[in-house]
């Protein structure tokens, strides 16, 4: 395809399977989605397998997280102290209203219609960008994939690499369009440089910048911001005003721990031993960067979700996407399908929560349990655990409803737990299977075609006929003690 | 300021509801104290055979390498900025005279004037610390280093390292940094990338496109 | 040894010849085996499929049928993994004490089946012949639950006239999933055709696997396509080359 054709997704308007469907069609993003996943995982797994400890930074990176957790309230206060001592304004937002008030709210007391932005999924997940918009000031995107997303009116798919569902000649039409290039070439070399010249002028220029943050730094009163490409050193060094957007999660005790999340992050990330750079700052330094420094702590929905001690696990995450590129589920629908922020096996489990169960209630469905998400998360969040828990509170919830009781799913599931209680019930339930599946079973002894749900079943695969007799049908005939005595009487023997 | 501090309130009892009872500090300092770190600190090379390494990190990166007797610094930095094609570089305050060969303009900066650092040829620098496995110098606010614009906006940098600056591992170096992480810092890895276009990994994007090394056999120091 | 064997609800009703398999080979290596027949199902669909409340009798049911039983061998890694990592989590949710500490004592006894050969008999040859060019497709509960490692592969190899074709893209789910199959049936097929295009191009005759799920799955596409790839359980296969095996099921 020679034009964009963007995915303008609107947040939380279909569920899994339908958006997923609709996704399974775009074979240009499928394409772009399994190669991206296919280099950074080939690429992570070079790099963990090169350190002997990894599993003990995993199990240390999920300690430090679980522990700061613990004791959110203390490290967060703790954060805010030593950030305000040094020279830091630190604002609280309970939620994305909030946070956007204000945001706006600084951006306009110093004049400014433009701001320069990192990458921060914190600020979609507020929509910043639509509410500066709306109030005249132009957020400028600065990181590579990002700036792609914002040209083509698109949403990210992936929160560590945003425009992995879009190719370099997509890139380089908009290119060619936004920044009137007409003879760009589409080498990724021609493009990155294409970028660095068009986003020079707003880095020297622009005077307030806005940042999400990796870590906030408890004993520090720090922030930690990992990058590769130098647009987040350009925004938070040249602007005079810095605001960052940070959720509450995010804190970690101590400068050290920096030390285990710094090997972890980028492994996971992006498949590299060091991304190119991290940058630690603390409030305002005479003579160095940002005069002015303000951090917005976010709950937005994260206060609650450590109340519920099986999915509180959730919050640990540092955002390194590595769950994403492992799911073999993410590979076939691209971050799209999930219709929020946050996509993959962690968007499947944050999301519905932040969202208290009201969105995304097909999130936890949107997965097979296969466990390679928890088997590479660097704080070994279990994720399927997870998923099961949230799939509890769905089911549970439906069934407090009246069409939740009687819809087909609880009824037959209701149905099949009642027999799986008793073995007498199952068998009978076995035999009735075996004979009124007949009317279903073509001539070759398959079954190409089931009714209802079933049919999701049979529109890509068939279904071997169930065998005349079953395994405990056979065993109380030819192996059970009563047995012999039976075939015997038929004239065979079971010796 | 009523507004943020409803919402401070209104977060903070949200998280305290959520956790129950709270313990003292004395209680999460001792809590925190019983983590498992079992991961490795240091690394098992000798000091000669880590420098090899970190030469071999830098010039995957794409780096320039360059190595040094502390009686030869400038005539190093000399060759260096002459294969460069450079007349001169800016620098921090605090860099060494004895560094500076002659016939070249080392201009220093004392303030974060961006247009003028941006019309620069390039900038040298020394560091903090430099990480072997990962092949990262740590660069701060500092003598001899500067503020973050200064090694940040030129297009070329040249950092000077010591041997005995470098160590084998990351939390090796949080040892080293323990007392100055209040002060900006900046871990740099290589010239800067994207992997943003099909995960190709392209250098040249913001930061300066072109790093030199000089490593200085301090032996002695 | 007195080995009790669980079925499974769906290799009852399905798949009868891999249990029939699994007598075969261990009645071979001199065991008795005994099938207690009030057993029923794991519990895994309804817990997987979040009616958790609902999985807790059905998983008190089994923990009943086989409280005493010496050794319990199950031909399928999932309804292992069910019990290993959801048992305890479930019994607890359910505040019954007395199950858990039931639970407990009975999962150091339960066996999947080729894990039984090998970590719990030592086996690695049981003296099958199958002349067949055979590829191995990893299940997710048997990699990731059960750690089983190349168990199976060990096991396979020492078959005589066995051709073992190794399968690209071995860790990626085959799509199968339990109910997922059926909720997100289009993903799950999308995943199935990736796995069963890894399946196709080894150029084997037969794909085998320790789960029928994934199997059953994996053969709905291979018959649809007309592709005569055939799928056997590892049991069937283990019990092959003997006059009176019951061998595979074509």
């Amino acid at each position: 395809m020679s034009e964009l054709e963007v995915h303008a997704t609107e947040w939380h308007t279909r569920d899994f399977p339908t958006a997923a469907k609709d996704l399974l069609q775009d074979s240009q993003t499928r394409k772009n989605v399994q190669h991206a996943t296919n280099v950074i995982q080939g690429k992570r797994n070079t790099v963990v397998a090169e350190l002997p400890d990894w599993e003990d930074l995993r199990e240390a990176g999920s300690q430090v997280r679980a522990h700061a957790l613990r004791h959110l309230d203390y490290y967060l206060t703790q954060f805010e102290e030593n950030c305000t001592r040094a020279g830091g304004h630190v604002h609280w937002a309970s939620d994305a209203a909030e946070a956007n008030r204000i945001i706006l709210g600084l951006v306009q007391k110093h004049q400014a219609t433009e701001v320069i932005k990192i990458k921060t999924m914190t600020s979609e997940e507020v929509g910043l960008n639509a509410h500066l918009e709306a109030n005249g000031i132009r957020p400028i995107e600065t990181d590579l994939a990002e700036l792609i997303i914002q040209m083509g009116k698109d949403r990210p798919s992936h929160f560590v690499a945003p425009a992995l569902h879009v190719n370099r000649q997509q890139v380089r039409a908009m290119f060619q369009r936004e920044m009137n290039l007409p003879d760009l070439g589409d080498e990724p070399e021609d493009l990155a440089t294409a970028a660095r010249n068009y986003l020079r002028e707003k880095f020297l220029r622009i005077k307030v910048a806005i940042s999400g943050g990796n870590f906030l730094i408890a004993d520090s009163g720090g922030i930690c911001i990992t990058e590769s490409e130098g647009n987040g050193r350009m925004c938070l060094t040249l602007p005079d005003v810095l605001i960052s957007i940070v959720g509450i999660e995010k804190v970690i005790p101590s400068y050290r721990d920096l030390e285990i999340f710094l090997q972890t992050l980028p492994r996971s990330a992006t498949g590299e031993r060091m991304n190119p750079y991290n940058s630690t700052w603390c409030g305002v330094h005479p003579g160095d960067g940002p005069q002015e420094f303000h951090v917005v702590l976010l709950d937005n929905g994260r206060s609650p979700i450590l109340a519920d001690k099986e999915a509180s696990q959730t919050l640990k995450c540092i955002r390194c996407a590595a769950c994403l590129n492992a799911c073999p589920v993410y590979h076939q629908t691209g971050g799209h399908a999930y219709e929020s922020v946050y996509a993959g096996p962690i968007g499947a489990i944050l999301t519905p929560q932040l969202q208290s169960m009201k969105e995304g209630r097909s999130l936890p469905y949107a997965s097979s349990l296969c466990g390679a998400c928890y088997e590479v998360c660097p704080v070994k969040i279990n994720i399927p655990e997870v998923l099961i828990h949230l799939r509890g509170k769905v089911v549970r919830e439906d069934q407090a409803t009246l069409g939740g009781k009687l819809s087909l799913w609880n009824i037959g599931m209701q149905a099949a737990a009642f027999l799986f209680k008793d073995s007498g019930r199952l068998a009978m339930a076995e035999h009735m299977g075996q004979i009124g599946q007949k009317v279903l079973v073509s001539k070759n002894g398959f079954i190409e075609w089931m009714p209802l749900m079933l049919s999701g079943w049979t529109q890509t695969r068939d279904l071997k006929a169930m065998p005349a007799q079953s395994f405990r049908d056979w065993w109380a005939k030819e192996k059970s003690p009563n047995a012999s005595a039976n075939l015997r009487a038929e004239g065979r023997s079971n010796d | 300021m009523t507004e943020t501090s409803h919402h401070r309130a209104t977060i903070l009892a949200s998280i305290r509801l959520s956790l129950g009872t709270p313990q003292t500090a004395d209680q999460i300092a001792a809590e925190y104290a019983t983590i498992k770190r079992t991961y490795r600190r240091y690394g098992t090379m000798n000091h000669d055979e880590l420098v090899d390494f970190f030469e071999d990190r830098l010039r995957e990166y794409d780096a320039g390498v360059y190595r040094a007797e502390l009686n030869a610094i400038a005539s190093t930095i000399s060759a260096i900025l002459t294969k460069r094609g450079k007349h001169g570089l800016v620098m921090p305050s605090g860099i060494p005279k004895s560094w500076l060969p002659q016939a070249f303009d080392f201009e220093q900066i004392d303030d974060e004037d961006a247009y003028r650092i941006d019309r620069s040829e390039g900038v040298m620098t020394g560091c903090t610390v430099a990480i072997a496995e990962t092949g990262s110098i740590v660069l701060q606010n500092a003598p001899g280093q500067g503020p973050r614009i200064l090694s940040l906006v030129p297009d070329y940098h040249l950092c000077v390292v010591r041997a005995g600056q470098i160590v084998s591992q990351v939390p090796e170096a949080f040892d080293r940094l323990a007392g100055s992480s209040s002060l900006p810092t900046t871990f740099v890895s290589g010239p800067s990338a994207t992997a943003d276009i099909e995960m190709t990994r392209i250098k040249g994007v913001h930061g300066p496109r072109f790093l030199d090394v000089l490593i200085v056999n301090d032996a002695t120091a | 040894m007195r080995i009790s064997l669980f079925i499974t609800c769906y290799n009852d009703a399905l798949f009868p010849e891999t249990g029939k398999a699994v007598v075969s080979v261990l009645e071979r290596l001199g065991h008795e085996i005994e099938f207690r027949p009030e057993q029923t199902c794991c519990g895994q669909m309804h817990w997987n499929t979040g009616y958790l409340r609902e999985a807790v009798p059905i998983i008190r049911h089994f923990v009943r049928v086989y409280q005493d039983a010496e050794t319990v061998v199950i031909p399928s890694s999932s309804c292992v993994a069910m019990m290993r990592d959801h048992y305890v989590k479930a019994a607890e949710m359910d505040g019954d004490a007395k199950l858990v500490a039931e639970v407990e004592a009975l999962l150091p006894r339960i066996y999947e089946f080729s894990e039984f050969l090998v970590r719990g008999l030592g086996i690695e040859d049981v003296g099958a012949s199958y002349p067949h060019k055979v590829t191995y497709h990893a299940s997710c509960h048997s990699m990731r639950s059960l750690h089983l490692g190349d168990i199976p592969i060990r096991l396979l190899k020492n078959v005589r006239g066995l051709d073992l074709q190794p399968i690209q893209n071995i860790q990626e789910c085959c799509g199968f999933g339990g109910t997922f199959s059926i909720k997100n049936a289009d993903v799950s097929s999308a995943m199935l055709a990736d796995k069963v295009r890894n399946v196709l191009n080894t150029g084997a005759e037969v794909c085998t696997a320790v789960d029928n799920s994934c199997l059953m799955h994996l053969y709905g596409s291979l018959h649809r396509q007309r592709t005569f790839v055939r799928t056997a359980h590892l049991a069937e296969i283990l019990a092959s080359g003997h006059a009176d095996s019951p061998g595979v099921v074509a």
